[in-house]
């Protein structure tokens, strides 16, 4: 286990915090020591705290069958709620017990994206602008506010000018945006996303990733597992590494991506730049001091070696 | 023999009705022994060009020749024995109760004696490492092993050729590795032709030594991964990000470090040998 740093997500400046220290209006997110049993497969979560802070974006990452959908799915009550099985521990999202609070409160303050587009769409809206707006008027808001939100979430997620298009009508990664923007109109505190770009083609990837990117300047709280360790290292300010359902590390993305060996033995490759320093410095005698997780710091780390020709 | 021309497309045009155009005049070689990655955006023509290999699909115009045989003049049922094909959605391809009986459904279809039928399955099953689900139901599997057992049951046909629609799409990263392996070792030990659709970058890199890159049901590029991965202007236009380490040796190339290296362990071999010899 590493020593947990918390960095503050929005400055742009990496302050090393305790979240211990952090206040507790600040916590979007707790978790205290929740393990899980679901009804036919035991031991799915073990053991996991976890406190997040307003504006944070954090990475989940694990082999499958780790416990990373379980996780996401305890943050708005579905398990055990929905799921069933036995539950152990406390969640509090911006200050609601999952215990106390049914998943349609906690729906308002948690929104959650699942890996494959057409589970979350209705399946019943024959229009984009209808699609969004459905989980508004199930909420009884009133039609010009509605209009609004809607509109407002079309846009954010970059789908302005397609209001009367068919879901069906629209490419992988169009529908994942706009899966995103269901949620996104009941304006929830905490946005999470469960492998978002797991099943799209690279535009699709790269449209949906642009838009969580844009996301998180809003002070948005998001919580993202996801397999594409290239694509995570470039946004999320901290990483959970989830492995048979307990937390084996976490830390700031640097802290944990730079672990290439530990990561490599549960079966998680670290991103190839770092993979790169770290065989330079562990079998061919090099001593790079700074470990690159991206490829501007890299560009920047190996570029300092000067001409090479 | 290693070099002969196994599957050929001539002046191929596939258009699914009313007139959805899916390829255009698509005119390929592919060789004996190689390992293909077909890559490209979803709707480029990837995968209706690979189910033309093995006659799923017939070409609207042109035509397509396996080992010299033009597909029209074959049911598919005979063209499977020379190229298996390997769904991306496994559900399109299970339906037996058991791991073994889903293996053993291609060899028995060929007509193969029982005990053949049985060598194989294992065989096949042992490639996989799925040896000890063989009376489990496929659907108890989970994700990765449904998909590996898709390929174990096209394996116990031994094909001269494996299509590999995305193989890797949803497995983790234990899952690409295995993935891998079996798809090296397919090309390098049974010495079959092996074509994989993929998006992943860094498998492609890892294991296939062509690229063909579809756009608009079109080929728009078709060479070694090295001198496609250097094309970054070319890859950009088709919304596709060459693996990491190739982007850096781009960006590096002003300093020194040759652009064609695309994988780990040749980029820390470059430092390596300026540095300490």
């Amino acid at each position: 286990m590493f020593v947990i740093k918390h960095y503050e997500a929005t400055t742009g400046i990496l302050k090393p915090r305790m979240p211990e220290t952090m206040r507790k209006e600040e916590r979007v997110i707790e978790l205290e020591n929740v393990s899980y049993s679901y009804p036919t497969t035991p031991n799915a979560l073990k053991n996991i705290t976890l406190k997040v802070g307003k504006g944070e974006i954090i990475g989940v990452i694990g082999p499958n069958g780790a416990g990373k959908s379980t996780l996401l799915k305890t943050l708005n009550g579905l398990v055990p709620q929905f799921y069933g099985g036995e539950f152990k521990g406390r969640v509090v999202i911006c200050g609601m017990s999952t215990e106390e609070h049914s998943v349609a409160e906690l729906t308002t303050k948690v929104g959650l994206v699942f890996q494959n587009p057409e589970d979350q769409l209705s399946g019943v809206a024959t229009s984009v602008y209808e699609e969004v707006a459905f989980g508004l008027s199930m909420l009884g808001f009133p039609h010009e506010v509605i209009r609004e939100k809607v509109l407002d979430s079309i846009k954010k997620v970059g789908l302005s000018g397609f209001e009367n298009r068919s879901p069906f009508s629209l490419s992988g990664g169009e529908q994942q945006r706009l899966a995103i923007a269901t949620v996104l109109a009941i304006k929830p505190e905490v946005l999470v996303l469960d492998e978002p770009v797991a099943q799209l083609d690279p535009i699709g990837k790269s449209e949906v990733l642009n838009v969580i990117k844009q996301l998180k300047k809003e002070k948005l709280t998001i919580v993202i597992a996801e397999h594409e360790i290239e694509e995570l290292a470039t946004f999320v300010d901290r990483i959970i590494v989830l492995y048979n359902g307990g937390i084996t590390a976490t830390g700031s993305t640097k802290d944990v991506l730079t672990k290439v060996e530990m990561l490599k033995n549960i079966g998680i490759d670290s991103p190839s730049v770092t993979e790169l320093t770290y065989v330079l410095n562990n079998e061919y005698g090099f001593s790079f001091k700074d470990s690159p997780i991206n490829l501007s710091e890299a560009i920047k780390i190996y570029k300092a070696l000067g001409n090479l020709k | 023999m290693k070099g002969e021309v196994t599957i050929k497309a001539e002046g191929l045009w596939h258009v699914y009705p009313p007139n959805v155009v899916a390829l255009r005049d698509i005119d390929l070689e592919i060789k004996k022994g190689e390992l293909i990655a077909i890559i490209g955006q979803n709707g480029g023509g990837k995968t209706t060009l690979a189910k033309h290999f093995n006659g799923l699909l017939k070409p609207t115009k042109g035509r397509v020749l396996v080992n010299g045989i033009d597909t029209r003049e074959k049911p598919p049922n005979e063209l499977a024995l020379i190229v298996g094909y390997v769904f991306q959605n496994p559900m399109h391809q299970i339906f037996s109760k058991t791991v073994y009986e889903e293996v053993a459904f291609g060899p028995r279809n060929a007509g193969l004696p029982e005990e053949e039928v049985d060598k194989r399955v294992e065989e096949a099953l042992k490639k996989v490492g799925l040896s000890e689900y063989k009376d489990t139901h496929p659907l108890d599997l989970d994700y990765g092993k449904i998909k590996l057992l898709t390929i174990a049951s096209i394996m116990s046909i031994k094909p001269e050729v494996y299509c590999l629609d995305e193989p890797t799409t949803g497995q983790d990263h234990v899952g690409r590795r295995t993935l891998a392996d079996i798809v090296k070792k397919m090309n390098e030990e049974e010495g079959a032709t092996v074509i994989v659709i993929t998006h992943d970058m860094r498998f492609v890199a890892e294991v296939s030594n062509r690229i063909i890159l579809m756009v608009d049901g079109k080929i728009t590029a078709d060479g070694s991964v090295r001198e496609i991965f250097q094309q970054l202007k070319l890859l950009q236009d088709a919304f596709i990000k060459p693996p990491q380490i190739a982007q850096l040796a781009y960006e590096l190339n002003p300093f020194g470090v040759p652009k064609d290296l695309i994988k780990v362990r040749e980029m820390a071999d470059f430092f390596q040998n300026k540095f300490h010899k």
